[in-house]
């Protein structure tokens, strides 16, 4: 059995968790209950809404939301009535909903609503309809976040599973998946919290997500599972955070929200660097790896460039000169028949090897960087994170990591206003106050340039003399 | 099985049997066995078309990967029917990416050109494609969003319905590789920029465009009012005391003129709705990126300041998209991003391609504002330079 499976069956052993979940322990509705209806059914529907605007949407060669939803509803009014535990009609409420609001142009969803479930702080969005003799069904349509598996590969068992139970308590509507990579089960009454958190935990060794003023869910690329540019184990890294800061994704002790995202190369295809408080994005600090006769293959045209990206449309011959060597950043390449590249000048933008993925191979000594402190606009102006930790070897159980983390929340934390992130704070604070606190040195790596206006802090004992000083002792120099 | 009301669940001893941090479920378990047998030997991959990957394992495997868009919002019956994709042709697993695209992985050509023959002809009953084949490369997949009308509570627009009717006018860029450089779009409803708003190439945002209405009845029983000041970026909010039907009741104050409408103190507190048929629209912001590759990562930068929110089809938001792809996909280089290439051409350029028309609403004023402003000679003459010209008597 290979080592990733048998890895599997110990990290469910010791969590005290089924080693596989299995669709038939877990299903609840019979063949003849999914495949309860036709297309045929689905045109005869009539909604208990009219939904002039909202069947607008149901053209068109994009996928249409609108029909899944109806496709739902007409499988739910079909379903018995005891093998539902929320109203039979609610996703017609829903789309009724929808449909007013495209009437009036405003939400009908009440401000707010806190419920959850009992020894958690977090993981449910409460939510409430404003037009709850209209649509009773949507009365109350809570959303619950269950954490995803590290880059959301998943086994049709497991996803049936979730599907059935979902239905049963809830509208069967989803996200997959939500922006911060939850699976979302958007849609319950409260009476259903409880025992869908128990089906979840008991049925699927499988937790809730994070929401409030906590460690978010923290997610990934898909790394090394199926990329040849992942410099570290996203998924690894991913799962041993989320397992070992469960207390800090659960029970909110923050001053504001806090997440954690891992990119396995600068690429960043889960937008650490945009959307993640602390950003591990992977790198490598040896030489990019040429296969000339690949070059040469490219060059001759026999491989296409950026792996066919572009091959909609006639851009000529493929140019290594016009299309590599000249739009390198640091202009550290040379190509004469061969291909050279001044690697100590690299500052690993991914171009070159995004280019020619088979003939340029990432370095062979590799680990991630970490950026700290993206965030979106609210309240002080988005940001992306910022360059603190140049370079970190990446080695399971990460105790390197968790003590630099451990360090940095000790510091906003207790530092942190109410609702202040952790890029705000640093702005705050400063970046070399920063610094101080998580004890490391500055380096010119953490700047794009140096700063431009001269109103620069000394610490007293930096000065000599310090700033004990007698108007006195100035004036036996100086007379008034 | 767990049924009835309660299931496994006793409401009268609710910590009994209660199962905690247990976290997400060891990805290894969810892993086709041919990405276990590869994992981390991947050696090089391929586009062989729009929406099928091949990835290449110094094992000699191939993973052959069909790309498909997602709605995002889908139902249980949807996913049972990625599902019974996933068992016919892929062993029973199936993965999601970051975009919410949907990816079935198969271990040869053929069994990939049958599987995308298969999911990309299967349509709703409405007409649509359950499962558009796309989204690889140079060319535009899935908009990233949110909530919108469906679920949130402080949307300016809604999320899902706009991202239909934009994905089905940029459709042919979905399925086909034509761009100079890979096209992400992303919406968000309201500007706490839930997803990816603040840096993508192109980004519909819903804004408000009043100040909110304070009710004053509740607001001291419901909220707290300090957090409400502390809300504003501004300081337009102060505490302040009225009279609610000869009642002296403690309330907030706002001042308008130094309200720019963000609802971030609605988010505090009830009290203090903002949302209006008629102030609320629709921005578009552009040249964002995350990626490292040749330029840092950029924000989205507002090019239209406000565009009419009309369901159930946004025509106005469809064709200003449209109408900036185009401009982009004519006059940008290979491999330039739509930020780099407004860069490179000058945002005055940028304005004329996309014929945008610029208001004093797109130049900053918060803060850092001045870093965001010309301090140089160097300029391109355009119509709009030669407007300011005149009106100064300057020509």
């Amino acid at each position: 059995m290979p080592r990733i499976r048998e890895v599997a069956k110990e990290k469910a052993r010791e969590k005290g968790v089924k080693e596989e979940v299995k669709y038939e322990d877990i299903r609840i509705y019979t063949d003849e209950e999914l495949k309860n209806y036709t297309e045929d059914d689905i045109k005869a529907f009539k909604c208990k809404h009219d939904l002039p605007d909202v069947l607008e949407l149901e053209k068109g060669p994009w996928s249409s939301f609108v029909s899944d939803a109806i496709r739902e509803a007409v499988h739910r009014s079909k379903l018995p009535d005891d093998k539902m535990m929320m109203a039979k009609d609610c996703v017609e409420d829903l789309l009724g909903t929808l449909q007013l609001s495209y009437i009036d142009k405003e939400t009908h969803w009440k401000h707010g609503g806190i419920v959850g479930v009992f020894g958690y702080g977090g993981g449910v969005i409460g939510r409430y309809n404003d037009q709850q003799e209209t649509f009773p069904g949507v009365w109350s349509f809570h959303t619950l976040r269950i954490n995803q598996p590290a880059s959301k590969f998943y086994t049709t068992e497991w996803l049936r599973s979730i599907c059935d139970i979902w239905e049963y308590r809830g509208s069967g509507c989803m996200n997959l998946h939500g922006s911060t990579g939850d699976i979302v089960c958007l849609g319950t009454i409260t009476d259903q919290l409880e025992p869908m958190f128990f089906d979840l935990t008991y049925d699927m060794g499988q937790d809730l997500g994070g929401s409030g003023s906590n460690l978010r869910t923290p997610s990934c690329c898909i790394g090394k599972a199926r990329c040849e540019f992942a410099m570290f184990d996203t998924q690894e890294m991913c799962y041993e955070l989320t397992m070992h800061y469960q207390d800090e994704l659960h029970r909110p002790a923050f001053p504001y929200k806090f997440k954690f995202k891992f990119d396995g190369c600068p690429n960043g295809c889960v937008a650490a660097i945009a959307r993640s408080c602390m950003a591990y994005i992977g790198t490598w600090k040896d030489d990019i790896r040429i296969d000339q006769e690949a070059v040469k293959a490219y060059v001759a045209g026999e491989l296409a460039p950026n792996a066919g990206a572009m091959a909609g449309r006639d851009w000529g011959k493929f140019d290594i000169q016009k299309e590599v060597i000249e739009r390198c950043p640091t202009a550290c390449m040379e190509y004469d028949g061969g291909l050279k590249i001044d690697n100590k000048e690299c500052t690993r933008c991914m171009h070159c090897i995004n280019v020619m993925p088979r003939a340029l191979r990432v370095g062979a000594d590799t680990g991630f960087s970490i950026l700290f402190g993206a965030k979106a606009p609210i309240l002080e102006g988005a940001q992306m994170s910022t360059l603190t930790i140049p370079f970190m070897k990446s080695e399971y159980p990460y105790d390197n990591v968790k003590a630099l983390v451990d360090k940095v929340w000790d510091w906003w934390m207790e530092e942190g206003k109410n609702r202040e992130r952790l890029g705000e704070l640093i702005q705050r604070w400063s970046l070399p106050k920063f610094l101080e606190m998580i004890g490391v040195p500055p380096m010119p790596q953490m700047v794009r340039e140096p700063r431009s206006n001269p109103y620069v802090f000394w610490k007293r004992e930096d000065v000599p003399g310090a700033w004990h000083r007698d108007i006195n002792e100035f004036r036996k120099k100086h007379p008034r | 099985m767990s049924l009835g009301k309660f299931g496994h669940y006793n409401p009268d001893k609710p910590m009994q049997g209660r199962v905690t941090d247990v976290g997400p479920r060891y990805y290894g378990e969810m892993f086709p066995d041919i990405i276990i047998r590869n994992y981390g030997k991947w050696l090089y991959h391929e586009i062989l078309e729009p929406g099928v990957l091949v990835h290449v394992s110094e094992t000699g495997e191939k993973v052959y990967t069909v790309r498909a868009g997602g709605c995002r919002f889908m139902t249980v019956e949807h996913v049972r029917e990625i599902c019974d994709i996933a068992d016919k042709y892929c062993d029973g697993c199936v993965r999601f990416t970051t975009r919410n695209c949907i990816e079935w992985l198969v271990d040869s050509e053929e069994k990939a050109k049958a599987l995308k023959e298969d999911v990309g002809s299967r349509k709703h009953v409405g007409g649509s494609l359950k499962f558009p084949v796309g989204g690889t490369g140079a060319g535009i997949t899935n908009i990233v969003h949110t909530q919108g009308w469906l679920h949130c509570h402080t949307p300016a627009i809604d999320a899902s319905g706009v991202v239909k009717s934009v994905m089905d006018e940029l459709y042919e860029y979905f399925i086909e590789m034509k761009l100079p450089a890979k096209l992400r779009v992303s919406l968000a409803c309201c500007l706490n920029m839930c997803g990816a708003v603040h840096c993508s190439d192109i980004a519909i945002l819903g804004y408000h465009r009043k100040p909110p209405i304070i009710d004053d009845e509740v607001i001291d029983k419901v909220c707290e009012l300090p957090l409400v000041v502390a809300a504003c970026p501004l300081g337009a909010i102060t505490i302040a005391k009225t009279e609610v039907k000869g009642v002296k009741v403690n309330t907030v104050k706002v001042k308008e003129e130094r309200c720019m409408f963000c609802g971030n103190c609605y988010t505090m507190c009830m009290a203090t709705p903002l949302a209006d048929k008629e102030g609320d629209c629709i921005v578009l912001l552009a040249g964002g990126k995350i990626s490292n590759r040749l330029s840092p990562p950029k924000f989205s930068k507002v090019v239209v300041p406000a565009l009419p929110s009309n369901p159930p089809r946004w025509p106005e938001v469809s064709a200003t998209i449209k109408r900036m792809v185009e401009a982009y996909a004519k006059d940008a280089r290979k491999y330039e991003r739509l930020g780099d290439w407004a860069e490179r051409i000058g945002w005055e350029r940028f304005f004329e391609k996309c014929e945008l028309p610029f208001t004093e609403h797109l130049i900053d004023d918060y803060r850092l504002a001045y870093d965001t402003y010309r301090t140089t000679t160097q300029f391109k003459f355009t119509e709009a330079a030669w407007a300011v010209s005149k009106a100064v008597g300057g020509i």
